[in-house]
């Protein structure tokens, strides 16, 4: 009998090698499979069991994984995007038209960097919307809620310090507006102006802290944030669907067994 | 009978031990060390030198300017403006966001492009940089003008002075 590619896969999870990388062994048994999810450090975060109406397009829309999705691509282009930039007042404004005009697929990293934090932006949203509607923010569901709108607002400042980054004539006085409308706080907003720009004015130093904004302190807080949100779905008992929830099936089950009572 | 030490009994949860002082002393001090560090972040995050352009801006010769007329200087932020009673100057920065201002001429008055507030330069009974209309909460700002020793206009962008003081040349 011929090889299925299964096979290969099997024989391949059987090798010594593949063994001591992955602690899952062989077998497409129920307990492999949900050692398979358990015991990797990534994908332990989720439930090691869903059922299959939680992952049909119709509950979620993908819309939480998508956003994820161009997060990962933002990291994929940002970081090349960073071999190529200076954060400095002479160089910002010509490194980003080298990207866009000298530097091979630079053009193609910087839209798709670009498009991608639109993406970002809306999906947020969508998503936001998503779950507001269907009542998945409710109990047990509240706190996964809370850093769902921290993660909107590391979103919403990823995307204002990254506008300042091209440093052209847009940047420049989007930061000079969006900065005074901070200086609006009561009582520390000129406090507030000054220690976002470093300085009373945009410059080298506010380029310089947006620049390790968006590229460090930004990035590595929302990782954090979105670990934590993809851990509490399974702590909060996976995806919200409403014919699963315990509430709904007990209410379900008792009409039926009177029914069945009658009948 | 051996005698009895006598121990006034303590209400549970009210005990001062070691283990309690301990407890206080480490969280004293975390707390301590948690107000420096946030302290000393705070002024490490606030620039003691700031290389930003001084404030004083050298206009150049009185003669240069005619009378009634605006000048706009984008780089510095600031209108050197001649009026019959003299020199005044008015800074260019919008008070609502911060948007740099433009003179219009054929409208004879200060528009900011951003979100479109208007202010009077020449127009009788009212103070020049008053608010026409738009969004912007305070009229532009009148600026201290000087004369240097080498006879040039200087004004100092740091300094506001009343409105309708002019500088007689």
């Amino acid at each position: 009998m011929a090889k299925t590619i299964t096979n290969y896969f099997d024989e391949l999870r059987g090798t010594r090698v593949w063994r001591s990388i992955f602690r899952s062994g062989t077998g497409s048994s129920t307990l492999h499979r949900a050692l398979a999810i358990q015991q990797n450090v990534f994908l332990h975060l989720f439930s090691t069991k869903v059922r299959t109406r939680m992952l049909s397009f119709s509950t979620t829309w993908y819309l939480g994984t998508l956003t994820f999705g161009t997060f990962l691509i933002l990291v994929g282009t940002g970081i090349p995007l960073m071999f190529y930039y200076h954060p400095s007042v002479p160089q910002a404004y010509a490194d980003t038209k080298d990207l866009q005009f000298v530097v091979s697929s630079g053009l193609f990293l910087r839209n798709l960097h670009r498009w991608s934090a639109h993406a970002m932006v809306f999906l947020v949203f969508a998503h936001m919307f998503k779950v507001f509607y269907r009542g998945a923010y409710r109990t047990p569901r509240e706190f996964n809620w809370v850093i769902g709108v921290i993660l909107l607002l590391i979103t919403l400042f990823l995307s204002y310090t990254g506008y300042l980054l091209p440093w052209d004539q847009l940047a420049f006085w989007a930061i000079t507006v969006g900065s005074n409308i901070a200086s609006a706080v009561p009582g520390m907003g000129n406090k507030i102006h000054f220690l976002m720009l470093g300085g009373n004015m945009v410059n080298a130093n506010a380029l310089l802290r947006f620049y390790v904004l968006h590229c460090m302190i930004l990035p590595l807080v929302a990782i954090l944030f979105v670990g934590v949100h993809f851990w509490r779905i399974r702590k909060d008992g996976g995806l919200y669907a409403h014919q699963s929830e315990p509430g709904t099936v007990a209410a379900q089950a008792v009409p039926a067994a009177v029914k069945g009572v009658n009948s | 009978m051996p005698e009895q030490k006598k121990i006034t009994p303590v209400e549970p949860g009210k005990e001062f031990d070691r283990r309690a002082f301990f407890v206080k002393m480490g969280l004293g001090s975390l707390s301590i060390a948690a107000v420096g560090t946030a302290a000393f972040s705070y002024q490490f995050l606030s620039p003691n030198v700031l290389y930003e352009p001084s404030p004083i801006v050298n206009a150049g010769k009185p003669e240069n300017y005619a009378v009634d007329s605006v000048t706009l200087d984008v780089n510095s932020g600031i209108y050197l403006i001649r009026a019959q009673e003299g020199f005044f100057s008015l800074s260019a920065v919008c008070t609502h966001l911060g948007c740099m201002t433009a003179w219009k001429p054929e409208l004879g008055i200060i528009a900011c492009p951003c979100h479109g507030s208007k202010f009077y330069v020449f127009e009788d009974h009212k103070i020049p940089g008053a608010k026409i209309e738009g969004p912007a909460p305070r009229p532009l700002p009148w600026l201290e003008v000087s004369l240097s020793d080498e006879g040039d206009l200087m004004v100092d962008r740091s300094k506001q002075i009343e409105p309708m003081t002019f500088k007689k040349v």
